[in-house]
């Protein structure tokens, strides 16, 4: 089938996951038609990355992944070895330059445009020197033994009369992850604002080349911690699609589980933390204590607190008995009139509200244009949720047979984005219910066998937005490519623009109110 | 002056080095019971200055002796106002070399010497922490005035010592004017010791802090004098509310007995501030920096308005 009248056949990905269509474009312009048109359509840039292909195509590829009205349109690209080049999408979707810098670092396919500046590399490795190619020599064990470079990075320079610079980080007063944010201000005026990532680089991508299915499970929950259940089910649907594999529905309906608690739990600890960055430590003590009492539960249920290594490709490596269900609904009945008298809290305090209201706007319009996905998306009042039916969309399953209905909020503030995460909660706390309620019985898992040279992609709502796990074998049945992509690619450059209305001091509270991840966006 | 007044004096200074880091300690506490956390030990700020005090100074390279000697101004600063607010005793032979105006001059002075050392060692978060302090303390030095002004009118003298002598000494009135330049004083010290809603002296934020990006440089005891010296503002400033709305208690000190029976009431009516400004903390929330003004604007009308109050209606014709 083809979309919008674009001459690429794609054909469906099989399996239950979230609907994908895989297509290959036959040139650069085609890409470049295809991403035109899905942008005149509404459409979002999901994913970008880039595979050596030179040892089975002679080549390289490189992979986009569009996010269509009914799913996601995976297109890749063949690329000659001795050029490696494609036209740069960034003019159409501003979210591809990064990805396509990374890109360019990891692989070496370069895109055509003028936004040539590193990102991934920060001069421990030198330019002409490729980590994902084949033919790269890497030292067993650690680094590879270059000489730490000087890496400067060309910041957007703003002028001006009493225009400066405040550089924050890539460490901080607190202890967070490292990031670098380059503040153009005047006064308390931020006139700009540019990021620098990449801090937290540990060559992930690389340690999944060769690796078995099961080591790839593994290291793909530990991309980012607060999101372990989101990639790991991203990853196992990327492999059941590959596979051609169904996990038993017993096994969907704990996967939903546990992606649901991963939610409340995250929403929940940020909430109190917007409190904090607003200097009211009340809040923060209070949500510590509900997501402490929720991780206890996740600890004792399911043998770890952020529930790593439970979500396995072919089913779920554990199993909750009726007591262990009991005590899950038991728990949503308990938490859910905290959280609304803590809302009630938030709500009517004046000062917190003021803070809050206006602050970090982002219009439906510029998510859009940044391919926001998930609760940034949502609280700008864009209707897009992985979990929720829309024009032309079924969910996957289990969602598709819950009804899960969206929180939106139009304000595209931080008031939003917590109402949003407090809506969120709320519904979650009855998705799970229900799940518990109605778990399938049966087996929880299956052991998918690879297949060589064959590809999937897996779509997961995690808390922070579309996770997506794209992977391919090799003809040994090992992994040949993986790419996990954290929904933070998108949504960091909206943090920029978020900032651009206000005032230095009211940065860290833009910032906590997305709460993104280094680690998922350094790989 | 006597050997009483001397010996008091001296003992008001050291008391206020002993107590002001217990006052902080207090704060701190309630604060921790407030928001249900496990609170710090009492003593935790004085083990901070112990740890602080051990510790090696590391210095920026572009420090120059500004930025070393600035800890010592500020810590000096402090002592002396803690030495002019009187606590136990109105006979203070300190009192006379610097009245009230002059009082809001050291804090002045202080304040001065710690935004420029935090601008010396060229570190965007200390300029941007001092441009701040230099904001917050432009709007709030009139207010305090404002309001020391009020009871200068009651007291017919700007000397501390004589204002509280005739607020303790006067025969029960109620006085609108001071419930106004109260509310007034209570603003400013909110905004001068950098508490909540103004700043937040518990955050890890520097994009936010005030006073808290002026010392991100100094370690060791420049480390350990500035928060001492902090913890001496928050004293003083306690004091001072105390003597200036709740003078009672505070003999003149012609008997030893008398200063140390003052003792007992002095804590008494610290730990009573101490959880009140924790109760007031943690039930606020900071507010934006660009409100301050907003926030000092009405302290400073406040004030005014009890001075005004203090013309018009109080005076007898």
């Amino acid at each position: 089938m083809q979309f919008y009248d674009e001459p690429i056949e794609f054909e469906p990905q099989p399996g239950v996951s979230a609907p994908v269509w895989h297509g290959r474009a036959a040139s650069g312009g085609q890409l470049w038609n295809f991403t035109t048109a899905v942008f005149r359509a509404d459409g979002r840039l999901a994913a970008l990355w880039g595979s050596d292909e030179r040892q089975r195509r002679g080549g390289f590829r490189l992979h986009v992944v569009f996010g269509l009205d009914m799913g996601h349109a995976w297109v890749s690209l063949d690329l000659p070895a001795d050029h490696p080049v494609y036209p740069d999408l960034a003019g159409i979707f501003p979210a591809a330059n990064r990805m396509q810098r990374a890109a360019y670092d990891m692989v070496g396919i370069a895109s055509d445009g003028p936004d040539q500046r590193p990102w991934l590399r920060h001069g421990a490795w030198p330019a002409d020197w490729y980590p994902l190619r084949h033919d790269t020599r890497h030292e067993a064990g650690v680094g590879v033994g270059f000489p730490n470079l000087p890496s400067d990075y060309d910041f957007v320079k703003v002028g001006g009369d009493g225009a400066h610079e405040i550089p924050v980080g890539p460490i901080h007063a607190g202890i967070i992850e490292p990031g670098h944010f380059r503040f153009s201000v005047v006064g308390e005026k931020v006139l700009r604002l540019e990021q620098r990532m990449g801090y937290l680089h540990k060559g992930v991508e690389k340690l999944f080349i060769g690796a078995d299915i099961a080591a790839g499970a593994r290291l793909v929950g530990r991309i980012s911690g607060d999101s372990t259940c989101a990639y790991a089910w991203a990853y196992a649907g990327a492999v059941e699609a590959a596979c051609s594999a169904t996990p038993p529905p017993r096994a969907l309906g704990l996967r939903a589980l546990m992606v649901e608690r991963e939610r409340v739990a995250n929403h929940l600890g940020d909430l109190g933390a917007l409190g904090n960055d607003a200097a009211l430590a009340f809040g923060l003590t209070q949500f510590m204590r509900l997501k402490e009492d929720w991780l206890r539960l996740n600890a004792r249920l399911f043998g770890h607190r952020f529930m790593m290594d439970c979500i396995v490709p072919g089913g779920v490596a554990i199993d909750l008995d009726a007591q262990a269900l009991d005590a899950v609904v038991e728990q949503c009945y308990a938490l859910a009139p905290e959280v609304k008298a803590l809302r009630t809290l938030y709500d009517e305090h004046a000062g917190l509200q003021d803070r809050f209201l206006t602050t970090g706007i982002i219009s439906a319009d510029l998510a859009r244009e940044l391919s926001l996905t998930g609760m940034a998306a949502r609280a700008t009042g864009v209707l897009l949720d992985g979990r929720a039916y829309r024009q032309g969309y079924t969910p996957p399953p289990p969602y598709a047979a819950l009804g899960v209905r969206p929180a939106t909020d139009d304000r595209g503030d931080v008031a939003a984005r917590a109402a949003v995460r407090f809506d969120e909660i709320a519904e979650s706390l009855r998705l799970i219910r229900e799940l518990a309620v109605a778990l399938p019985a049966g087996a929880t898992r299956i052991e998918p066998a690879p297949v060589a040279g064959a590809s999937g992609l897996g779509v997961v709502e995690g808390w922070r937005g579309e996770v997506l796990v794209g992977l391919s074998f090799d003809a040994a049945g090992k992994l040949a490519r993986v790419h996990p992509h954290d929904p933070s690619w998108q949504t960091w450059p909206a943090v920029e623009h978020a900032v651009l209305n206000d005032i230095v001091p009211d940065f860290p509270l833009i910032n906590k109110s997305f709460n993104l991840s280094y680690s998922g966006v350094d790989l | 002056m006597n050997i009483i007044g001397l010996l008091a004096q001296l003992f008001a200074i050291a008391l206020a080095l002993f107590l002001a880091p217990l006052l902080t300690g207090w704060v701190n506490q309630c604060r921790a019971w407030l928001q249900s956390r496990t609170a710090p030990p009492l003593l935790q700020p004085y083990y901070m200055l112990h740890k602080l005090f051990n510790k090696d100074v590391v210095l920026a390279h572009g420090a120059s002796s500004l930025f070393r000697f600035a800890p010592f101004i500020v810590f000096g600063c402090m002592v002396l106002a803690c030495a002019i607010v009187p606590t136990l005793s109105t006979d203070l032979p300190f009192a006379p070399a610097a009245d009230t105006i002059a009082l809001v001059g050291v804090f002045g002075l202080a304040r001065i010497f710690i935004a420029l050392a935090a601008m010396d060692v060229g570190t965007s978060f200390g300029s941007l922490g001092g441009r701040r302090e230099m904001l917050i303390g432009f709007l709030a030095e009139p207010a305090l005035l404002m309001v020391i002004f009020t009871t200068a009118l009651i007291s017919q003298s700007t000397s501390v010592a004589t204002i509280v002598e005739t607020l303790a000494q006067r025969e029960f009135a109620i006085y609108p004017s001071l419930a106004f330049a109260g509310v007034a004083f209570t603003f400013v010290s909110f905004a001068e010791n950098a508490r909540v809603p103004v700043d937040n002296p518990a955050t890890h934020l520097e994009l936010t802090m005030i006073h808290e990006a002026m010392i991100l440089e100094y370690s060791g005891r420049h480390l350990a004098l500035l928060e001492w010296a902090a913890s001496l503002k928050l004293y003083a400033y306690s004091c001072l509310g105390l003597a200036l709305f709740f003078p009672w208690g505070i003999p003149n000190g012609d008997s030893f007995p008398a200063l140390l029976a003052a003792i007992p009431l002095l804590v008494f009516k610290l730990a009573i501030g101490g959880s009140l400004l924790a109760i007031i903390e943690t039930v606020n929330a900071k507010m934006r920096i660009f409100r301050a003004p907003e926030y000092l604007g009405t302290a400073f009308l406040l004030a005014v308005l009890g001075l005004l109050v203090r013309l018009l209606l109080e005076t007898r014709v």
